[in-house]
């Protein structure tokens, strides 16, 4: 191989360069605290909060469908209580404080879900 | 590293065989991630099967001054007002005669019809344009009641429904429609730029068992809504009583907006 000494630094510093951030963080001993989300003021989820964690965004989706595209706008809760498929209307009525509990976690997880372009937040209208 | 390049792609195909598996047998077993969740019946919504209106042309003619209809319908549907008519998003609105049916007007009209307002809004036809030529589903028609809905989820806004449209009855929010509507109505969502958006029959209401917003604030009994296949419903007793006519019966979309001139 010609110049295999140039060739061979040159990768060195390309790993070192992209790897940085890994190694970094692992020296630095950065770590980013969990977000403390709001508690909700009901007393019963529509599931529960674990699956819910991973499983909202699922849960949110086809509710829009099954609500806009079938009409189907009711669902019967773990409790047996029939409540509406609303995100405005049914999540929010127990996280009533958006920002301490939806927009925490979205900032800590660096997403942005557009959901509130069009959907209302109750409290910001009022 | 004791991997050739045959075990490699042994293993990398039973892998994929492996992945491709799991999926399928997922979709066989009719798991679903929401597991219990049971649609239920609200109680008492209106429905019909097919759900038409009536406008009495004549008295709103003779409540010129009045726009409970279009006030009510713009304030439940968060329909924001723009001063420059080029960014308009309307419902429901006023048209002249002569612009709302210009292929039943004549230079020698009589003078009260050429100037009565005539009411016009979405009119959910049989055989919608609109339906045909959107792009991604975003607006169908409803098989059990013939409403011509719209998925402000699906809308990619390419507008193409705008322009099928023979009545005119969509808009298209140009700009972020929220800053322009005056008091927002909670209960219902506002849409975001680059979305088109109609009447929908306020079928929102009818699955809570109330009528259109617009038929619900008439004062003076001007707009029926009711059950077309019904023979005896209230529409049904309006058309075969009065002569009514529709909006471009020609063009073949057969509209359920019938209007008593």
């Amino acid at each position: 191989m010609y110049d295999a000494g140039k060739v061979i630094l040159g990768i060195v510093v390309f790993l070192a360069l992209v790897t940085f951030p890994l190694w970094y963080n692992l020296a630095g001993e950065v770590s980013v605290a969990a977000p403390e989300l709001e508690k909700a003021e009901g007393s019963q989820c529509v599931q529960d909060a674990e699956w819910m964690r991973g499983h909202h965004m699922d849960l949110l989706d086809d509710w829009r469908d099954e609500v806009v595209r079938d009409g189907e706008r009711y669902f019967v809760g773990p409790d047996g209580q029939r409540m509406e498929k609303s995100l405005s209307n049914t999540c929010l009525s127990c996280h009533v404080n958006k920002d301490k509990f939806c927009d925490r976690c979205h900032n800590y997880m660096s997403v942005d879900p557009y959901c509130w372009d069009c959907h209302v937040i109750p409290k910001e209208v009022m | 590293m004791g991997l050739d390049r045959r075990k490699f792609f042994k293993v990398s195909g039973l892998t994929a065989l492996g992945l491709a598996g799991g999926s399928v047998s997922k979709v066989f077993s009719g798991e679903d991630s929401l597991g219990t969740v049971a649609p239920v019946r609200p109680e008492g919504p209106l429905t019909a099967q097919r759900w038409a209106m009536v406008i009495d042309l004549r008295k709103c003619h003779e409540q010129a001054d009045c726009n409970d209809c279009v006030t009510a319908c713009h304030t439940t549907h968060n329909v924001p007002k723009w001063e420059n008519p080029k960014d308009e998003v309307k419902w429901i609105w006023k048209e002249s005669f002569e612009h709302a049916f210009h292929d039943q007007e004549h230079p020698f009209q009589q003078e009260s019809l050429k100037h009565l307002p005539a009411l016009v809004l979405c009119n959910h036809c049989d055989n919608p344009p609109c339906v045909r030529v959107c792009p991604t589903g975003a607006t169908w028609k409803r098989e059990k009641d013939g409403i011509v809905m719209m998925d402000w989820h699906r809308c990619i806004g390419c507008r193409y429904c705008v322009v099928a449209c023979p009545y005119g009855s969509r808009s298209f929010n140009w700009r972020d429609p929220r800053p322009k509507i005056q008091k927002i109505e909670p209960d219902f969502p506002t849409r975001s730029r680059g979305v088109v958006e109609k009447c929908t029959f306020c079928e929102e209401r009818l699955a809570r068992g109330m009528l259109p917003a617009c038929v619900e604030a008439c004062k003076y009994g001007a707009m029926h809504f009711g059950d077309l296949e019904d023979p005896h419903s209230n529409v049904r007793e309006l058309l075969s009583e009065r002569y009514t006519i529709r909006r471009k019966p020609g063009l073949g979309t057969n509209p359920e907006v019938y209007y008593i001139v």
